[in-house]
């Protein structure tokens, strides 16, 4: 039978990592940075939490201490994903270097930073399956409201899920709000837009696209420890992250850059994810590799039909994928 | 009001043309900081010996006779690749769908190989591979294509989510064509070696000799194609300023849409020298990041085919050494060579900064 | 009454890559002022002015404002001393409303109605029309050039950079802009316009001050001096504001227009019912205020530009007509007519920035030769015949076109035009930006050309060049024609009078 309080809350879970990339990015692309390291970023926010998490679990040796064994990952986390945001916006803000060409290498380097680390640490740990497993770290990570059980569907729909889960709509209904209401939102919708007339404006163009590009990476890398912690119950695999970096490249696109649209998308995006594996069984196994192609589908269709519509609002930002110089001429 | 007396620090300018030996000099010193770079890390993070670390990443290329031979074969690849995205890089058309165009032609290829396999006669069917996979990629490429030129679509976005219906697509057919349901296209084709391409072998007794030979020859094809062509005259015009081609009398949208199915093509073509020269089977990875890889190859050099031999020797000599390394060093795996390639490129992407500016620090005779 | 000096430039010297911009540039701006700032293009005014706004920074020397040493980083500097420029190119981001753009760069909390408030405040004073929830991609040139002018007020602005105001402006628009301008120097600012129009000069400024070549020449009452003195110093030495006009020799209708309508995307009429006849050997002056429609007509001329209804025929020798309409610029050449086009955007047009002179005059020519390749001989023999028959500088052959200056830039480009052999020369505000000397090649090859028997449309701002050039003048008012005028029996008064008998352009 087909249990649809449970599919909500799987689509949420598998969405929320979607969710904070996609946060993250929209940020970072309305200062008119396309960073597509983000799959990188959050490879590494993924990657530093784990690092943090599996060192403290070792010296506590199973005396964790549940503030620390959340403030410890998710600091590193934080660190490491800042530190991806700083490479992005060293190169191409301050050295006006190529952004599809630091964004790709920012990958390269994320996913491999990702993937060499977790393996060193399933050697150290000297465990005999290919993964990690910090379910003591996890199980701090994942308290939910304790009388969410109890309160049926509705608790499961709405109640059931970690701190960080509440944690990235609030973050994207505060981005959002940042973005439209207050000066700092304007001035970066202007650097994104169009950076000389802001610098003519007296803003910083180049404060804000750091800013911006490191909060946004912040924020993606996020997305990266709730997946270890949260959704995987802080199991590493190498590459188990897969495409959802994409992903959230793609859900950006989705919501014509509007977290706050992004929160229902990502909850969409995350179903049509999993949708798969709740189709009929009968079903063969092929037809369901085509079911993951949907949310790819769809955001094409999202992408052509807004470049028809030309609707000046809805376009990626004017500069997006361009540096700027002030004295070009 | 007070620190308004000073000048700034440094400010930043446009520097006129710089000597090639300069600019050179740059990216030189900047290699060089970055392989020092990579040492430290190595070190730091592992432990062993930077030294070691460089001997064991030579030994990875130049060794043996035989990796020598799977240096140039990954090559091949890698340049075919990034030949492939270039014309349209000129065009200013981002392609960053190398890699469903890889699979798509990978696809093609193994389709035809297990339909018609042993069925038609070798060299009819290996035809029929050749047509297919570039006609696949080159679909796969003028798909985006056509959105741009007709509504002005985002290509760097479209393109990206090519890739993954692409891969989608791929996993599919993996599926329909595996009858044990475990998703893995096995060797196609085993005892007969129908639609295997004639692997020539080369010196070291590998069959790698027929995909370096073809790139080679591509290599040169697609040098003279973007400098003494009128489509590589036209696709220039197009990618630095569509009204001026459009002034000229340039057919923009056609010109968009033929380049694509160039680049699309070529990386077909990719895709079939991985399956029916290489590793005559299909699965989602056997693109392996190429796509991406390339769009870095090609930009690092300029969009130049010729340089751009030096640029994919430069990655793939990293990747081969940093295998050899994973075998060498018990603390040390695969994904190592991507750290390095990482910072590698960080240096040589960021070099190109002081090529294009001059940095005027404050005079200290102004300071009084 | 003592005039107290607002700001004080001592020194100042910019470079380009190896062209120096300002070289030891003194300049004084006094309050309670307006001074036009002179000088040919490339002279190193905009650059100047751009120091003064924090857009670039001086290699060497010193600004003082209100007599105290500043360095000015970024605009932002730039604004907390008070100063406001109001640029060329608007500098105002297209997505957002009025409003936003206006409070742009501003801090504190954000209040767009207390602002839309100010807003109102100040149009009211000032006599703008502003709806401060326009978004700036529904405007008008003269409704964004408001926008501009209002941010600067807004913020207070004590010394008021223009450059070149009024090129978008209908005459009653620039009355108007100038009576503010009056307003605020009563009130006690100063004010600095870059422009190129003597008359605009002598009836606006207080005082001039000229730039050549980047050297700062002299300043000057307006009221002590006169429009040929000016001229002399701006050039170096005196000019002859003779351009020849020899009669037509032979002329025959070549390009026929009837009832062209023409829309842009958005709609917009922008030729309405336009007729007209272009002579051989002939040289037919297109007047009007910008945006009236020139652009439009050519390009519908030349093949670029969709059209809604009407007919453009090509006449060949014998008088038999060719239907120009629904064919590309390659259909028409293919059809055997050669036209040549002069566009008004050289480097985002005609040429390409990045490529060298060979590269560029093969822009024309690449598809003559058969087969799949590109001759690339003939063109770098065009380049060097180019080079040395118009005199221009340029390191090589072998150099980016984008790196030669205004002027050269477009000897390049009218070279290869012309090259062409062409039968029609349809050309835009071909010398815009140009310095006098380079002005005069250019109406001496225009003038060679018609002599040749080329029907040659010229579309141009400046009145008295248009008047001293064509034969005949077609003066376009919002895209209508309101009439066709001798060349030799019409005055300026006339013709102006006819740019605005339609009641105005847009706006």
């Amino acid at each position: 039978m087909f249990d649809l309080t449970f599919f909500i809350t799987r689509a949420v879970q598998q969405g929320i990592p979607l969710l904070y990339g996609s946060t993250g990015e929209t940020l970072t692309e309305k200062s008119g940075n396309l960073n597509l390291g983000i799959p990188g970023v959050m490879y590494v926010g993924a990657m530093s939490g784990v690092i943090g998490a599996f060192f403290y679990e070792q010296s506590a040796k199973g005396a964790l201490n549940p503030v620390l064994a959340v403030l410890i990952p998710l600091l590193s986390c934080l660190f490491g994903s800042l530190c991806m945001g700083l490479i992005y916006s060293v190169l191409t803000v301050s050295l006006r270097a190529n952004q599809n060409v630091t964004g790709l290498a920012l990958t390269t380097f994320g996913v491999g930073f990702g993937n060499f680390f977790g393996g060193a640490l399933i050697k150290l740990a000297g465990s005999d399956v290919p993964s990690i497993a910090l379910s003591a770290t996890s199980a701090c990570f994942k308290r939910s409201l304790p009388f969410a059980s109890k309160l049926g569907w509705f608790g499961q729909v709405f109640l059931s899920y970690s701190f960080l889960a509440y944690a990235a709509v609030i973050i994207s209904l505060l981005v959002a709000y940042v973005l439209k209401r207050t000066r700092i939102g304007l001035h970066l919708r202007a650097v994104g837009e169009n950076p000389a007339t802001a610098d003519a404006a007296g803003i910083s163009v180049g404060r804000y696209k750091y800013w911006a590009t490191c909060i946004g990476s912040m924020i993606a890398g996020l997305g990266g420890i709730y997946y270890v912690m949260d959704y995987a119950s802080g199991v590493w695999s190498n590459d188990g992250f897969g495409d959802r970096g994409w992903l959230a490249i793609a859900l950006v696109i989705f919501t014509i850059w509007r977290p706050n649209v992004g929160v229902l998308a990502s909850f969409l995006f995350g179903g049509l994810y999993i949708l798969h594996m709740y189709i009929p069984s009968g079903m063969n196994l092929a037809t369901k590799e085509l079911y993951k192609m949907i949310p790819y589908i769809v955001t094409l269709v999202v992408l052509v039909v807004t470049s028809m519509r030309n609707k000046r609002e809805n376009l990626p930002p004017q500069s997006l994928g361009l540096s700027y110089f002030r004295e070009e001429r | 009001m007070n620190t308004r007396t000073h000048t700034p620090l440094f400010h930043i300018s446009k520097r006129g043309q710089l000597p090639w030996y300069r600019a050179w000099l740059i990216r030189g010193i900047a290699l060089a900081v970055a392989l020092l770079l990579c040492a430290l890390v190595t070190t730091v993070f592992t432990g062993v010996n930077p030294l070691g670390v460089f001997a064991a990443i030579i030994r990875g290329s130049f060794g043996t006779a035989r990796k020598f031979w799977v240096l140039l074969q990954e090559m091949s690849i890698l340049l075919c690749v990034a030949l492939a995205v270039t014309p349209a890089f000129m065009m200013r058309f981002w392609n960053v769908g190398g890699e469903g165009q890889i699979l798509m032609g990978g696809l093609a290829t193994a389709a035809c190989m297990i339909v018609f396999g042993d069925k038609v006669p070798n060299g009819l069917l290996i035809l029929t591979m050749v047509v297919a996979s570039i006609a696949a990629g080159a679909i796969w490429g003028a798909i985006p294509a056509v959105f741009k030129a007709k509504w002005n679509t985002n290509e760097t976005l479209f393109t990206l989510m090519m890739n993954y219906v692409a891969t989608q697509l791929v996993a599919y057919y993996c599926n329909v064509w595996d009858k044990k349901g475990s998703g893995i296209v096995g060797i196609i084709n085993p005892n007969t070696h129908s639609g295997w391409m004639p692997g020539w072998n080369s010196p070291g007794g590998q069959k790698y000799l027929l995909n370096i030979v073809v790139v080679a020859l591509l290599t040169v094809g697609v040098y003279i194609y973007l400098r003494y062509s009128k489509h590589g005259y036209e696709l220039t015009v197009v990618g630095e300023s569509e009204r001026t081609a459009r002034y000229v009398g340039i057919k923009v949208e056609r010109v968009v849409i033929r380049t694509m199915l160039l680049s699309g093509g070529l990386c077909g073509l990719a895709g079939l020298l991985l399956v029916g020269s290489t590793s005559h089977t299909v699965s989602t990875t056997i693109a392996g990041g190429r796509g991406f890889t390339a769009v870095m190859v090609s930009w690092l050099a300029k969009f130049n085919p010729v340089m751009m031999v030096l640029t994919t020797f430069l990655i793939v000599f990293l990747q081969r050494g940093a295998g050899e390394l994973s075998s060498s060093f018990a603390q040390i795996n695969d994904s190592f060579s991507d750290i390095l390639t990482g910072i590698i490129l960080f240096f040589i992407i960021g070099s190109e900064f002081f090529i294009t500016y001059k940095i005027n620090f404050r005079k200290a005779e102004k300071e009084a | 009454m003592e005039k107290v000096a607002a700001v004080k430039m001592r020194d100042i010297t910019k470079s380009f890559g190896s062209v120096k911009a300002n070289d030891g540039v003194w300049l004084d701006i006094y309050k309670g002022e307006i001074l036009a700032l002179l000088g040919e293009n490339g002279s190193g005014k905009t650059t100047l002015m751009n120091m003064l706004a924090g857009i670039y920074f001086p290699d060497e020397g010193k600004i003082l404002v209100d007599d105290r040493e500043v360095v000015i980083r970024s605009p932002k500097d730039a604004f907390d001393l008070g100063i406001g420029m109001i640029h060329q190119h608007f500098k105002l981001v297209d997505v957002l409303s009025a409003a936003e753009n206006i409070i742009l760069g501003l801090e504190g909390k954000l209040d767009l109605k207390a602002a839309k408030e100010k807003i109102r405040a100040i149009c009211d004073a000032y006599g703008f029309e502003v709806d401060p929830d326009q978004k700036i991609y529904d405007m008008s040139v003269s409704q964004k050039q408001t926008v501009e002018i209002v941010k600067v007020l807004y913020r207070g602005a004590d010394i008021l950079i223009l450059d070149e105001p009024t090129a978008v402006l209908t005459p009653q628009e620039t009355d108007k802009l100038f009576a503010v301008l009056r307003n605020m120097r009563d009130d006690g600012k100063a004010i600095v316009i870059i422009t190129h129009k003597m008359h605009e000069v002598e009836e606006l400024s207080d005082r001039v001050a000229v730039l050549r070549h980047g050297q700062f020449v002299g300043d000057m009452l307006t009221k002590d001096t006169d429009a040929q003195e000016m001229t002399n110093m701006m050039v170096g030495h005196p000019v002859v504001l003779n351009i020849e006009r020899p009669e037509p020799k032979d002329p025959k209708p070549r390009i026929r227009v009837e009832g062209l309508t023409v829309r842009s995307v958005d709609g917009i009429l922008k030729l309405d019912d336009v007729s007209f006849t272009a002579n051989s050997g002939e040289i037919l002056g297109v007047a009007g205020i910008s945006g009236s429609g020139q652009k439009e007509l050519l390009e519908a001329i030349a093949g670029l530009q969709p059209v809604e209804k009407g007919s453009i025929s090509y006449l060949e020798e014998d008088g038999t007509p060719e239907e120009l309409i629904g064919k590309d610029p390659l259909s028409i050449a293919a059809m055997g007519v050669s036209l040549s086009f002069v566009p008004e955007d050289r480097l985002g047009m005609g040429l390409v920035g990045n490529m060298d002179l060979a590269d560029n005059m093969m822009l024309r020519s690449f598809r003559r030769r058969k087969g799949f390749f590109t001759d690339r001989k003939s063109p770098h023999d065009l380049a060097e015949r180019v080079v040395s028959d118009l005199e221009v500088v340029t390191p090589g052959i072998a150099t980016p076109v984008r790196r030669l200056s205004g002027g050269n830039v477009q000897k390049v480009l009218v070279g290869r035009e012309i090259a062409a052999a062409p039968t029609v020369l349809l050309t835009a505000y071909a010398v815009r930006g140009l310095d006098i000397n380079s002005s005069y090649t250019i109406y001496d090859l225009i003038n060679k050309q018609k002599a040749a028997g080329v029907a040659v449309i010229y579309v141009g701002e400046d009145l008295d060049v248009l008047l001293e050039l064509s034969d005949r003048i077609l003066v376009l008012c919002g895209g209508k024609v309101s009439g066709i005028v001798d060349g030799r029996r019409t005055s300026k008064r006339e013709v102006g009078l006819m740019m605005t008998k339609l009641g105005g352009g847009r706006g």
